[in-house]
């Protein structure tokens, strides 16, 4: 299965809702491609919902970290909500979860961000 | 219950990713035949993913004209699985630590230290052209069937 993009709008955040895989050939383009979207239209806060994901590669991992170096470089902010177990013990295991700004709950993680 | 009989399955695949999916599966599937469990399962399978990216993509550069070779062993204490590739070589002492602050942050550079991180053992071999590597995880005595 590879990955879907829902993109949707909340209190000037922009959350994607991520479905499926990200890996390498599949899911790293397209959300590589969905976050040069957001930044294109001028938004530069966020919020990448994966609660869907069921799966991701080290390919994924560094799509998430290209995206979130690119937003934050802009002076964006980008934040991960809603980590399944599977992704949550990858970013442990590549000390990334100190890197991301991770949220478990949308309110909390949508006031998080900078106004 | 799982199977104790040594079994052997290999594979010469072409450089694409329908190969690196290829490689999954039948490492999952090995696996859950060997008799890991279902947290063991999804790391095994990944480790091998990892390596069939490595050759594919870093090895062979997705040249047409170059092959993967994987082979999948089960012995009464092991999951062997091998995965070979034509390229260039890779040198493991080469690999920079993306753990380390300078690479934190760099958008590749994880798949031999997520095999690492899942696997018991991992060995580079140089085949000139090209590397194999062997990945290996241990059966427990806990597991039925061993």
């Amino acid at each position: 299965m590879s990955m879907k993009v829902k993109t949707r709008q909340v209190d000037g955040i922009t959350i994607l809702d991520l479905s499926g895989r990200i890996t390498l050939g599949e899911g790293s383009v397209t959300i590589r491609d969905a976050v040069r979207d957001v930044l294109a239209k001028g938004s530069n806060k966020i919020l990448l919902n994966l609660g869907d994901i069921n799966y991701i590669d080290s390919s994924g991992i560094g799509e998430l970290v290209s995206a979130f170096t690119t937003v934050k470089n802009g002076g964006g902010e980008l934040k991960l909500l809603n980590l399944t177990k599977k992704v949550h013990d990858l970013l442990q295991i590549t000390k990334l979860y100190t890197v991301f700004d991770i949220k478990d709950d949308e309110a909390t993680a949508i006031s998080a961000f900078t106004k | 219950m799982a199977d104790s009989t040594t079994s052997r399955v290999s594979f010469t695949l072409d450089s694409s990713l329908d190969s690196v999916n290829k490689i999954e599966q039948v490492a999952e599937q090995c696996a859950q035949r060997a008799g890991f469990d279902e947290d063991t399962i999804p790391g095994i399978a990944m480790a091998a993913r990892e390596a069939a990216v490595n050759a594919v993509l870093h090895g062979n550069a997705y040249d047409s004209s170059k092959h993967v070779t994987a082979s999948f062993e089960t012995t009464a204490d092991s999951l062997i699985i091998k995965v070979a590739d034509q390229g260039l070589g890779l040198d493991p002492e080469k690999i920079p630590d993306p753990l380390a602050p300078e690479n934190i942050l760099r958008g590749s550079g994880r798949g031999i230290f997520l095999i690492r991180a899942f696997m018991d053992e991992v060995n580079f071999r140089q085949l000139h052209p090209g590397t194999e590597l062997t990945l290996i995880k241990h059966r427990t005595p806990a597991q039925p069937g061993t």
